[in-house]
Order: C-alpha cells, then sequence, then structure tokens
C-alpha cells in the first residue's frame, strides 16, 4: 500500500495526520500551527495554536484569548512523534515557514514570503526538505521587485514634495507588516508619522512584544488637523476613500503594493501615487526559493498556481497545483472586498475592540491579505 | 526619450486635471520643439508607420525575456497592454541613451529598407539602452497603438496656456493631415503659416445625449423646462453612418471621418459632387449607403469600409450618398461664428445648385409643434433607419468638441433582450487581469447559442463579483478565453438588429451593451432566438 503523505490537503486546511495538527486551517480545529498572524492565515476558533515568539501579541489582540504556545526560530516541538520547527518567512515580523519531519522525511509549508530583507522581519531563510508548499500571489514573470531601498527614495521624495505643496500625505499599506516596513524606512526629518488606530494597535501590540518601532502618534478626534497634515499619515487599506481620511484634504495618497506594478491596476486603484513594494516574494524570489530547498516536489496553494506551476513543471521540477477552500486559481485580489461565503465567524472582540476596524479583521481566504489583494480594486 | 517616458509617468501618477495640464506644460517647456510636435502627434492620434510587423516585435521580445512563448501571452493577458508585457519582461537595461523623441523616432522610421536581421539587431539594442518606462513609451511608437491617458483637449489646454493662442484655434490647427516632419512648432504658433493646409478640416461639434446618464425617458414636461420654448429649435433625425466632412478648396476635394481619418479613397460615388462644389466649400453630414433611395442599415457600410479595394460589384450594391448636416465654410470663409439658422440657408442654396442631388441630400427638417410631436416623430426612427432625434439651438454656433447646450442627441430607446453569460475573457487597460469581456447567449430550444459580446455597462463593484464568480465557476479554458458555467442573467441593450451570415446565431447586433444585471431572473427564462429573429422585422 502506498504510504500516505505526512502533509494532505483537507477542507479545514493543511493536515498533518500522523502529528494530528493543522497548519494555517480555515476552520475550527484541536491543534493549529501559524504561519503568521494576517487574518487569511490565522482563523480564530481553533483550540490550541502554536505560532513565533513575535507573533504573540498580535494573535492575542487579533484573536483575543486564545491558548497560544510560542516558540523561537529553529526551536523543535514534538506533536505524536512528528517534529515542528519555525523557520524565518521574511513576510512579515513573526512570519515563519513550518518545518515538519517525521522518519526523516521533511516538508515545509512557507506560508507567505518574501526573499528580500525588508530591515524589519526576520529575514527569509531557505530550508532544505523533500516537499515544499509554496505561495505563488506574485507567480508571473512581470512581477520583479526592485530593492526596497529605491522605492523608499521614491516615497520620501514623494513625501517632501508634497510638504512643499502643502499637501497631506497619506500612505496605505496594510496594518501589519506593510506599515511597519514603511514606518521603519521614512525619512523622519521631513516630519512626524501619524497613525490610523487600526495601524497603532498593532504597533503597540508589536512594541509589547519588544519590536522597537519608530515613534508613531496615533490620529485621535483630538488630533490637530494642520499638525497631521504636515506629516505623514500611515493608513490601512479599509479607510481609503472614507470620510475619516477626506478630512485631512486636500492630500496626496500613496499605495504600496505588489499589484501597483501593472499600470491597470494602478490606474483601477486610482492612487495619486503607486508604489510598486511587496511583502510578497516576486518572480525571481519565488522561483530561487523554490529551488533553494533543493525539494522533490513543490505544491502551490495561492496566486496564479496554474500558470506557475505549468512553468515549474518545464523547468525539471515537479510541481502541483493543490486546489483548496483558496485554491483561487490566478484569481489573487480580485475577489469582492465583501464576500460572504468567506467570512469566518466574527471575533467577539470586535465588538468591544476599541478603535477596530472592522473591514482589518475580516476573513478572506489565502491569498487574499488585505495588504496585498484585499480591497485591490476599492 | 527620458523627458517622455517621464511625461507619461507622471501623468500616470494623478488623476487631477489640473495637475496634468501642468505636468504637460513641463513637458512642453522642456523639450526641443521637435519633440513637441512629435508629441503632439501622438496624442492626437497621428501614430507613426509601423516598421517592424508586431509579429517579428513580439518574438524578439520573448527571446529578449528567455521565457517560454506561452508564459509571454499569459503574462500579456495579466498586464493587459503588448508595449507595458514586453517592457516588464526584459532584463534590466545595460546602459543608457541621451537620444530625444525626434531622434528616436527618425531611427524608427529609418527601418523601412533594412533587412530583417538588421532590424532585430537594431531593436535588441535599443531595448538593453532604456529603461523600463522608456521601454515602454519606446515599445508604444514602435508597436503604433498610443492610446493614453489622457485626452487631446488637455494637451491642446496645456499648448494654449503657454502659447496664449485660444484653445479652439489650436484645435483646429492641429487638424488634418500633418506629420511632425511636415509642420513645425513655428508654423504652428503663427497663424499664417498654419493656414497653409488646405485639406485641414475643422474639428466637429458633437452633441450630447440628452437622457445624460439616465435611461429614464424624458416626459416632454421634462423637455420644455430643460430646452425652452419649442420655435428656438431645428430638430432632424440622427442618421447613423460615418459623420464626415467634406471639403472643396482649391480644386482639390477631400473626405474626413471623425476619427481624422482622411478617408477621400474610400468613396468615389462622392467625386463628382465634392467636385462641383464651388473652392472654399466645407460640409458637415453623414455618410450612408443608399438603396431605392432609402437608407440601409450600417451594418451594409461597415462590410464595404472593412474591404481593402473598392470593386464594381460593392459600389453597385452599396453605393454611399451624404446626407448633409451643415455648412461650415462658404466662399473660403469660415462661417462657424453664423447661426445654425444662417448655415442652414446656406447649406440649402448649395444643395439646390447640386447637379447631384441623390448623392448631395439634405437633412431633412422635422416640423413639429410641441415636445409631445416631436416625441410621437421620434418613436418612427427605426422605420426610419435612424438612431433617434438631433436638436439644433437655432441661434447656436458651431462649437468644438462635444458641449452641452446648443446641440442635443436624443436617441431611441434600445431594443434589449435577456441572456445568460457563457463566456468571459479578461479586458485590457484598467481593466486588465479582471474578467470584463463576456459573451452572451439565448435560448434555442434546450441549447444556448451565443449571440453577442458586450465589454461595457457594469458598475466596478459587479465587475468584481461577476468576476468572483468566473474565477469559480469555470467549465473549461480555452486560450485566453474561459467557458462559465451558464447562470448569470444579463439585459443586453442595442441599437440594431440584422440578419448576417458570419455569425452562428444568423444575426449581428448595433452597439450591444449590458443595461442592467438581472439578479431576479434564472437561466431558464432567458429569451429565446425567436424573440430575437422576431426583433429583425421579418
Amino acid at each position: 500500500m502506498p504510504k500516505k503523505p505526512l502533509l494532505e490537503f483537507t477542507d479545514k486546511g493543511i493536515y498533518c495526520a500522523i502529528g494530528k495538527f493543522y497548519i494555517d486551517p480555515w476552520k475550527p480545529v484541536d491543534d493549529a500551527v501559524i504561519t503568521h498572524a494576517h487574518a487569511d492565515h490565522a482563523y480564530w476558533g481553533h483550540k490550541h495554536y502554536l505560532a513565533h515568539h513575535l507573533s504573540r501579541e498580535v494573535l492575542l489582540y487579533r484573536l483575543g484569548e486564545i491558548q497560544l504556545q510560542t516558540v523561537e526560530y529553529g526551536e523543535t516541538v514534538i506533536k505524536n512523534g512528528v517534529q515542528i520547527s519555525l523557520f524565518p518567512a521574511g513576510h512579515v515580523i513573526g512570519s515563519a515557514q513550518i518545518r515538519v519531519e517525521h522518519q526523516g522525511e521533511v516538508w515545509v509549508v512557507s506560508g507567505d514570503y518574501k526573499v528580500e530583507d525588508d530591515g524589519i522581519s526576520t529575514p527569509f531563510e531557505p530550508v532544505r526538505c523533500n516537499h515544499f508548499i509554496s505561495e505563488c500571489t506574485f507567480g508571473m514573470p512581470v512581477y520583479q521587485w526592485k530593492p526596497q531601498v529605491e522605492i523608499f527614495n521614491d516615497v520620501n521624495n514623494w513625501w517632501r514634495s508634497n510638504v512643499e505643496h502643502g499637501l497631506a500625505t497619506v500612505i496605505v499599506g496594510y496594518s501589519l507588516g506593510k506599515a511597519q516596513r514603511i514606518l521603519q524606512n521614512l525619512d523622519l526629518s521631513i516630519g512626524n508619522v501619524y497613525t490610523h488606530g487600526v495601524i497603532e494597535n498593532t504597533n503597540e501590540a508589536l512594541r509589547r512584544n519588544g519590536v522597537i518601532l519608530n515613534p508613531t502618534t496615533r490620529i485621535t478626534p483630538e488630533s490637530v488637523k494642520e499638525e497631521v497634515r504636515k506629516g505623514i499619515i500611515l493608513a490601512p487599506p479599509s479607510s481609503v476613500g472614507t470620510p475619516w481620511m477626506r478630512k485631512f484634504g486636500p492630500y496626496s495618497f500613496g499605495y504600496c503594493s505588489g499589484w501597483m506594478a501593472i499600470r491597470g491596476a494602478k490606474r483601477r486603484r486610482a492612487a495619486d501615487r503607486g508604489f510598486v513594494l511587496s511583502d510578497h516574494a516576486d518572480w525571481d524570489g519565488l522561483v530561487s526559493a523554490i529551488d533553494a530547498t533543493g525539494c522533490d516536489s513543490v505544491y502551490l496553494t495561492h496566486g496564479y498556481t496554474a500558470t506557475f506551476t505549468r512553468y515549474l513543471n518545464e523547468i525539471g521540477f515537479d510541481a502541483h497545483e493543490v486546489h483548496t477552500l483558496y485554491g483561487d486559481d490566478e484569481g489573487v485580489g480580485s475577489v469582492p472586498e465583501e464576500e460572504p461565503e468567506v467570512h469566518a465567524v466574527p471575533h467577539p472582540a470586535l465588538s468591544k475592540g476599541e478603535g477596530s476596524d472592522k473591514r482589518d479583521v475580516q476573513i478572506l481566504s489565502f491569498g487574499e491579505d488585505l495588504g496585498e489583494a484585499g480591497g485591490r480594486l476599492s | 526619450m527620458k523627458a517622455f517616458a517621464q511625461l507619461f509617468l507622471s501623468l500616470d501618477e494623478t488623476n487631477k486635471t489640473n495637475e496634468k495640464v501642468k505636468v504637460l506644460k513641463d513637458y512642453f517647456n522642456n523639450v526641443p520643439d521637435t519633440d513637441k510636435m512629435h508629441m503632439l502627434a501622438l496624442f492626437s492620434g497621428r501614430k507613426p508607420k509601423r516598421q517592424i510587423n508586431s509579429t517579428l516585435v513580439r518574438n524578439w521580445a520573448i527571446e529578449a525575456s528567455n521565457i517560454p512563448g506561452w508564459l509571454f501571452e499569459e503574462s500579456y493577458h495579466v498586464v493587459g497592454d503588448l508595449a507595458e508585457t514586453m517592457s516588464l519582461l526584459m532584463p534590466q537595461n545595460r546602459g543608457s541613451s541621451s537620444k530625444t523623441l525626434t531622434e528616436w523616432i527618425a531611427e524608427i522610421n529609418a527601418l523601412g529598407d533594412k533587412t530583417e536581421e538588421e532590424k532585430k539587431l537594431w531593436l535588441l539594442d535599443s531595448w538593453a539602452m532604456l529603461d523600463t518606462s522608456e521601454r515602454f513609451v519606446f515599445n508604444k511608437l514602435l508597436t503604433g497603438s498610443f492610446r493614453v491617458g489622457v485626452s487631446q483637449s488637455l494637451v491642446v489646454k496645456a499648448l494654449a496656456e503657454i502659447t496664449g493662442i485660444e484653445a479652439p484655434a489650436l484645435t483646429h490647427r492641429i487638424m488634418g493631415s500633418w506629420m511632425p516632419a511636415t509642420y513645425t512648432y513655428e508654423q504652428l504658433v503663427h497663424e499664417d503659416s498654419a493656414s497653409d493646409d488646405i485639406s485641414r478640416p475643422y474639428p466637429f461639434f458633437l452633441a450630447y445625449p440628452i437622457q445624460e446618464t439616465s435611461e429614464k425617458q424624458k416626459s416632454s414636461d421634462e423637455l420644455k423646462i430643460a430646452l425652452g420654448d419649442e420655435g428656438e429649435w431645428q430638430a432632424e433625425w440622427k442618421w447613423d453612418g460615418i459623420r464626415s466632412q467634406l471639403i472643396k478648396r482649391g480644386g482639390e476635394i477631400f473626405i474626413w471621418s471623425r476619427g481624422e481619418d482622411l478617408a477621400t479613397d474610400k468613396f468615389p460615388e462622392l467625386y463628382p459632387f465634392l467636385n462641383a462644389l464651388p473652392d472654399g466649400t466645407v460640409i458637415d453630414g453623414e455618410l450612408l449607403s443608399f438603396q431605392n433611395g432609402l437608407p440601409m442599415p450600417f451594418n451594409v457600410l461597415q462590410t464595404r469600409i472593412g474591404r481593402k479595394n473598392l470593386t464594381k460589384k460593392i459600389l453597385e450594391e452599396s453605393p454611399v450618398a451624404v446626407i448633409a448636416y451643415d455648412c461650415l465654410e462658404y466662399n473660403g470663409e469660415d462661417i462657424r461664428n453664423r447661426t445654425q439658422a444662417e448655415r442652414r440657408l446656406i447649406l440649402e442654396e448649395l444643395q439646390a445648385a447640386t447637379p447631384f442631388p441623390e448623392i448631395f441630400r439634405l437633412s431633412a427638417l422635422i416640423s413639429f409643434e410641441t415636445w409631445d410631436d416631436l416625441a410621437k416623430t421620434r418613436e418612427q426612427s427605426r422605420a426610419m433607419i435612424a438612431e433617434g432625434i438631433m436638436l439644433k439651438r437655432k441661434s447656436a454656433t458651431y462649437q468644438v468638441g462635444r458641449k452641452r447646450g446648443d446641440w442635443w442627441k436624443w436617441k431611441i430607446d434600445p431594443l434589449s433582450v435577456d441572456a445568460v453569460m457563457i463566456y468571459a475573457q479578461k479586458g485590457h487597460g484598467r481593466r486588465a487581469d479582471l474578467y470584463t469581456d463576456y459573451t452572451f447567449a439565448v435560448w434555442d430550444g434546450d441549447k444556448l447559442v451565443p449571440f453577442a459580446k458586450a465589454y461595457s455597462g457594469l458598475t466596478d463593484a459587479e465587475i468584481n463579483k461577476v468576476d468572483y464568480f468566473i474565477k469559480r465557476n469555470t467549465l473549461e479554458k480555452f486560450g485566453p478565453v474561459r467557458t462559465v458555467k451558464p447562470e448569470l442573467v444579463f439585459e443586453i441593450g442595442f441599437e440594431g438588429i440584422n440578419k448576417s451570415s458570419r455569425h452562428k446565431s444568423g444575426i449581428a447586433l448595433r452597439f450591444p451593451r449590458i443595461l442592467r444585471w438581472r439578479h431576479d431572473k434564472p437561466k431558464e427564462e432567458a429569451d429565446t432566438i425567436e424573440s430575437l429573429r422576431a426583433l429583425l422585422g421579418e
């Protein structure tokens, strides 16, 4: 009888039958290993969570009272004889690839990842394995990122020019990951950084976790508009076009996302400036990361899976497109923002959470983390 | 070229009209005059002649990008623009180039007599010298598809602010068949030399729909409020042909279509009447095919436009005549500032004098006492092979471009059927990587037969929802086309319907578009092929 694979794709998520745990499951399970704290990977409702230390406070902030165990990169946890260890994915602070080993067979689940060192997330580390389960959000060769130093140069020049022209500056990026990456790369000699409540809540959670971030000021009803307008406003995608944002006008609004690489996507967004900045690997990044694992087989979970799988097979990999709940074909990101089918149970903390923005914690499926894809067509 | 590429980047970076005008002015102020004229030519639709055929450009781009051909094609569907796809896929440039737009265009134009091998070498070298944004505009020049996100009127506005020449005058001076090689910036800004070109047409005056954005018909009372006294207006049929300007100057004749294409060659039937006109005459009218003195539906003319050569058979089967609307120049004098009523008298006088009244026809005035009368007459439009009614204020001058106030089009309600979406394809431009191009079908017994494609009519939010549905309900993929589970029903509107041997359904629609998404209708209740045939009026 052929041996059952160590990891399999089920209707609840990626499952290890021997170890009796799931990785990033989207339905409530007993034992969940979480790659990172983005809403489309860390769902509410599991009995037990395992994640990296640096995801701790954000997970608690987002999911409330959960039973959470956290570990360091490289540390091994054994579940029913299966060894689990986390390795840096470079996607956001605390993001991890999950390495699963049993009787010499090694599987790695990438979660989301990027290969460029963003200076704030622990840099991506290739992990040797037999089977690699990878994302491919930007698995098309037209997606090729420039070094972030060039992008931030543009961001800072744009901010400076806005200040000179009396325009407020609003920069938009997902509240976990992109927001801190932007924050740490702004030229603070230009002005102060003001944050939307959702982003500041995430910043505070990270600071509780010991992450050192540049100083920020939370925007409250008491904030002095004229002061805020001289600085830069860090805002989540859900705030675009809201009265909250409009009250700082006239402003120039910049959007940071990998989708900005394509003129059409940029024009749909109607942002004043589109900065091509992504927390996902670009085409070359994906190919090199997969190659570096030395894997026998690779499984593509979300992104341009069909195209990327075909290409990998042509260049000699044994690649498989995985149809899961989030087997979203190449349909990354064009999903309507509020699609009832994929909303998970609303988290109870939503109603009491001070300043929490519902949209920001709404649950979408894989590949639709709001920073990159969700709200792409707003 | 760097300035030209930067112009594109900067235009992309703002949605505000004033900002765009500023960007355009910055460009004009910073480039040599010859570059200005090349830019003007490109932005007003005068694309350079294609020197390398696009299949070769594509193949060499695939080679330079070092990816398989199929992956190039898939990338193109994601990006939705060929020039952009090529610019994104190529490796980083090895060097840089300081050549101006003028110099690059000169190089492109010099390719004509080069061998294929020489062209390829030149192209690969050029790509290697240009960064991604320069490569994008360069590829646009090369492939000759130059649709840009800025209207000609904005370019004219920027130029008007720089030169101090009024926008309508400038709009007129950049019309016609000039090319940057023959028309200098000096000539453009000096009035005397600008009138040298005897072929130059006037900018067309275009009407706004009286319905504006609403599909709901205006009542006679609403018309009264909007337009006032009936006596101030002249009404004509709105003909569905090719809007054209016919010019007789200095013994020569020119026929311009509204797309600013010189189409003199295409309509030899008009030569005798044009030659008989007095010199210094410009007529605005609609070209239509006629049979036994009656206008024929647009598709007859359309088939003819598509042909490279006009055969005797075509000329006999669908002879063209003009229905004249207006006179813009008389005795060599620009009379656009005279009133509609005065220009009409002149037009009637010219027409009365023609020895070819079958070819030079007058757009008949519709007499009406009340708006109510006119509303009733309008209902006969379809029987007249007209699209509806035009309203022109008798005191109106002939203006430039689409303007509200003095000219209105009052089109008939579209015909419509409820149809099921069965195929989908990704769109282009700002709809790239989204399924926005749909094929619709009606029932023929228990089968669905495709009968129309439509791209427009949905809001962005609806497009997202339909796209979401398509990606989860794909039955089969054929290249870029997906067969979609038949489920979604849409009301499809169209202006006209004709028999067609080229279509599976046996019919061809004029201007099909989506009127609304019928969430309330199950697919079983969509219309049938019989209901479409009934509209053919047979």
